[in-house]
């Protein structure tokens, strides 16, 4: 097994003996505290910060099995000028595609700012032989991927296999060598929260640079209760040993109003040094458009129509 | 033993459900305190009839006529209820009889208002009304409820979805419509039907990026101004009359499409 990197007392592995010293999540009391937070009132020139830095943090995503070179193209010029109207719109963080189209975007983003994320061992099910995952992973970083998206295995996961878990993302991590690794709970097939704690703590120690909630393939994904979970773990990894490791909401964000209720429970959670889109993304694919709309709104007036923006 | 009076609370028909503004403001309108609708209530409505627009577009226009009758069977019930809020019963029987006149123009509108063009070339060439779209309708102020039908029932029976904003100072009648709608199988958010104090919500209607057309037959104040704002979406503005009826009014609110279609392949 690889060396942990360094975590708060009792976190140290291997986990199982350790599992009930990392304490248990109040559901009752989490899900309070999401929806409090959820309520706060973000108007007029906050909104407008809120809403470009919503924009700064999206990883521009497309993961269909109908993608094609042609549509990864149009989301890579999108990605780089996401109004093409407003030169004062910033660029989005990171594109994100499947394996395939990694060297699309790659040509596409070249000299740019905006990154090329991929998604990677065996998404979205992470059920593979580790070898398949591994020489997936060293593919993407070879064609040129910035960011690496791995699944965790859930089987392994919930049958209590923990180990594997940790193993796999340790080999994945040196698999991806300088990328950027994100490590993808799908915390809707996790079931509870104390699970989503497990894991994002588990993840964290293997050496994760992102936590991310969901792949996006699920119909329960980033709900606000699993995300202040997760941010809360961060905190917990933060507090004690003062490692930063970034966090990566996706899946079902689609509106701004969301976007913004995450960035408050980031602000709120771990502070603004954390309102960075190198600590912090929005795994979106639709949100874009609707936040670029309420921005027009904000500085207009008026209020906008879905008709005057790219569909896509 | 007497019993405790049930009161009526007069709230706004936004998405086939009758919420209070999201303000919690009302206005005292006809002795009673009736909601007033903010901008967020008009987004709200205009959002609501986005959504309901297209299932009601593409409804046949025989399904939407029988919908627009049973309407006037829902108004007919509540005859006695409408004529107390309006200039009587006269007043509710000629806005009865609008809507059928209306409901019956339905699936008769494609042929009168659309036509086989005859063109110099191996082509068919016709020209088919379809809905605009989204319809915000500003109600004149008098008569009540005759003004609420007359503009309401043109965009509606072309398969329009409304937001309606009613007479600033009779609303009641246009809430007790509200009440027949509900009840007429018109899908929720095909007619919407805010109430409110005029200049303050015609600009949001006006100025809104989603309204396709508007009808200023009961605005008051700078109509210039209004038009102004419907000129950024170029929306098509019909200045409405509070007593017509004619075949022509629901032509102010449909696009014509031409389709050019080659003979022999």
């Amino acid at each position: 097994m690889a060396q942990a990197p360094v975590l708060p007392r009792g976190f140290e592995l291997p986990l199982e003996p350790r599992l009930p010293r990392i304490g248990s999540v109040d559901q009752v009391a989490v899900e309070e505290r999401a929806a409090t937070l959820g309520k706060r009132s973000i108007k007029r020139e906050a909104k407008l910060w809120a809403l470009d830095l919503a924009i700064r943090t999206i990883d521009l995503t497309t993961l269909e099995g109908s993608d094609t070179p042609g549509k990864v193209a149009a989301l890579c010029s999108k990605a780089v000028r996401p109004d093409p109207v407003d030169p004062s719109i910033p660029s989005v963080a990171a594109v994100c595609v499947y394996p395939n189209l990694v060297p699309v975007a790659v040509e596409r983003l070249r000299g740019g700012a905006v990154k090329v994320a991929s998604v990677a061992t065996a998404f979205p099910s992470g059920q593979a032989p580790l070898d398949v995952k591994l020489a997936e992973v060293r593919d993407v970083v070879e064609a040129g991927a910035d960011e690496v998206d791995m699944v965790i295995d859930r089987g392994a996961f919930l049958s209590g296999r923990y180990a594997k878990v940790y193993d796999e993302i340790v080999r994945v991590k040196e698999a991806s060598g300088s990328a950027h690794l994100k490590v993808i709970l799908e915390t809707g097939e996790l079931g509870t929260y104390d699970n989503v704690r497990r894991a994002s703590l588990l993840a964290m120690a293997a050496g994760a640079d992102f936590v991310k909630t969901s792949t996006g393939k699920l119909p329960s994904a980033a709900t606000l209760p699993v995300a202040l979970v997760m941010l809360e773990a961060i905190r917990d990894v933060y507090e004690e040993t003062g490692r930063m490791v970034g966090m990566k909401p996706a899946g079902g964000i689609r509106n701004a109003k969301q976007a913004v209720q995450h960035l408050v429970l980031v602000h709120e959670t771990l502070g603004p040094d954390w309102l960075t889109p190198d600590l912090y993304r929005l795994g979106a694919s639709s949100l874009l458009n609707d936040v670029l709309l309420q921005i027009r709104k904000e500085r207009t007036g008026a209020y906008q129509s879905p008709d005057y923006f790219t569909i896509d | 033993m007497s019993r405790l009076p049930v009161r009526k609370t007069y709230k706004l028909f936004v998405g086939g459900a009758f919420p209070r503004s999201e303000s919690g403001r009302t206005y005292e309108a006809e002795g009673q305190n009736v909601a007033r609708a903010s901008r967020k209530d008009v987004r709200d409505a205009v959002r609501a009839a986005r959504g309901a627009f297209p299932k009601w577009a593409s409804m046949t226009a025989y399904n939407r006529g029988q919908v627009l009758y049973r309407l006037a069977e829902m108004m007919e019930a509540r005859h006695a209820e409408l004529a107390d809020l309006c200039s009587g019963a006269s007043e509710v029987e000629q806005a009865i009889d609008r809507v059928v006149w209306y409901a019956g123009w339905a699936d008769k509108l494609a042929q009168v208002l659309g036509s086989s063009n005859p063109v110099a070339g191996p082509y068919f060439n016709f020209t088919v009304p379809e809905p605009t779209g989204v319809v915000g309708v500003l109600c004149p102020e008098e008569p009540a409820l005759l003004g609420l039908v007359t503009r309401l029932l043109p965009p509606l029976v072309g398969g329009n979805a409304v937001v309606a904003v009613a007479s600033e100072a009779r609303p009641l009648a246009a809430v007790e419509l509200a009440e027949a709608l509900a009840t007429s199988d018109v899908p929720g958010g095909v007619v919407n039907i805010l109430t409110g104090l005029k200049r303050e919500l015609a600009p949001v209607l006006a100025a809104h990026m989603d309204v396709n057309a508007l009808d200023l037959a009961g605005a008051d104040g700078d109509v210039a101004e209004l038009e102004r704002a419907a000129a950024a979406n170029v929306k098509r503005v019909v200045h409405g009359a509070a007593d017509g009826q004619s075949p022509w009014e629901v032509l102010s609110f449909l696009e014509l499409k031409t389709v050019w279609h080659p003979i022999g392949v």
